[in-house]
């Protein structure tokens, strides 16, 4: 990989490159599940409980690796790693739910479908992460 | 007007995205050229966030909810310069990588907005 990021601070960066692309495309997952579940707790939660409970927690993990690659550094290297693993647990586990019962979802999740709503990114996202995190090792 | 401002920013934001992917592909950084490029997308949602306010002051209703309208409103006004000053951290290809992801975000949410805001006197 072409990696020409200049000054080399304290922590090691883990935006620069590749990195980049993937905190953005991780900034931008945060922003829309943050404000979609708060929105959703907040108005219509009774509507579909578990769902919005899920995605709640989806969102806080995304904002929680989303903060740790920009912070930067081995021990948020090492946390962004296991919440990826988190995360991809998560898509699974609620994929496979959402296909074996769909009635105890009347809403649909971020991570509904294994995120087919959302082009796959859910499922992609953790694995390329996990990758991603692996080579500034 | 909302409407027509809705697809020409579709359509542009696809251009720039369109624009970025090929400095990209050509192992180049964004240049003073993208950032013009981004600055027109940039006023055009602009444009588009006072006419939505406006029709939301002059008693419009989005068909899913005034709340969602303003977000996507001004998460769309947000994405191609947040995208752009990521760019200049980053003066490699993967920076215009970066402007080219942000401006198809900025075409979904176009996408959205257009269901969002729904078929005038429906």
């Amino acid at each position: 990989m072409d990696d020409a990021a200049g000054a080399a601070p304290a922590r090691e960066r883990l935006v620069s490159g590749p990195g980049l692309l993937l905190v953005w495309v991780y900034g931008v997952i945060t922003v829309g599940a943050v404000s979609r579940s708060a929105y959703q707790i907040s108005t219509e939660f009774d509507r579909a409980p578990l769902p919005y409970a899920l995605s709640g927690i989806a969102a806080l993990v995304y904002a929680f690796i989303t903060y740790s690659l920009v912070r930067g550094g081995e021990t948020a290297r090492k946390a962004a790693r296991i919440c990826c693993a988190a995360e991809l647990t998560g898509v699974l586990t609620v994929g496979t739910w959402t296909l074996v019962r769909p009635e105890a979802f009347p809403d649909a999740t971020v991570w509904s479908d294994f995120g087919m709503g959302y082009l796959f990114i859910p499922v992609i996202l953790p694995i390329t992460g996990m990758l991603w995190l692996r080579t500034k090792r | 007007m909302l409407d027509a401002l809705t697809v020409a920013i579709g359509v542009t934001a696809l251009a720039l995205a369109a624009w970025c992917g090929l400095a990209a592909w050509r192992d180049q950084p964004t240049k003073d050229w993208h950032f013009i490029g981004m600055a027109v997308v940039t006023v055009l949602v602009l444009a588009q966030l006072v006419v939505g306010l406006v029709k939301l002051a002059q008693g419009g209703k989005p068909d899913e909810g005034t709340v969602i309208f303003v977000a996507y409103l001004v998460g769309a006004f947000a994405a191609v310069p947040a995208a752009g000053l990521l760019s200049l951290t980053e003066r490699t290809k993967w920076g215009s990588l970066t402007v080219a992801a942000g401006a198809v975000v900025l075409a979904v949410l176009e996408v959205r907005l257009y269901d969002i805001w729904g078929t005038p006197g429906a």
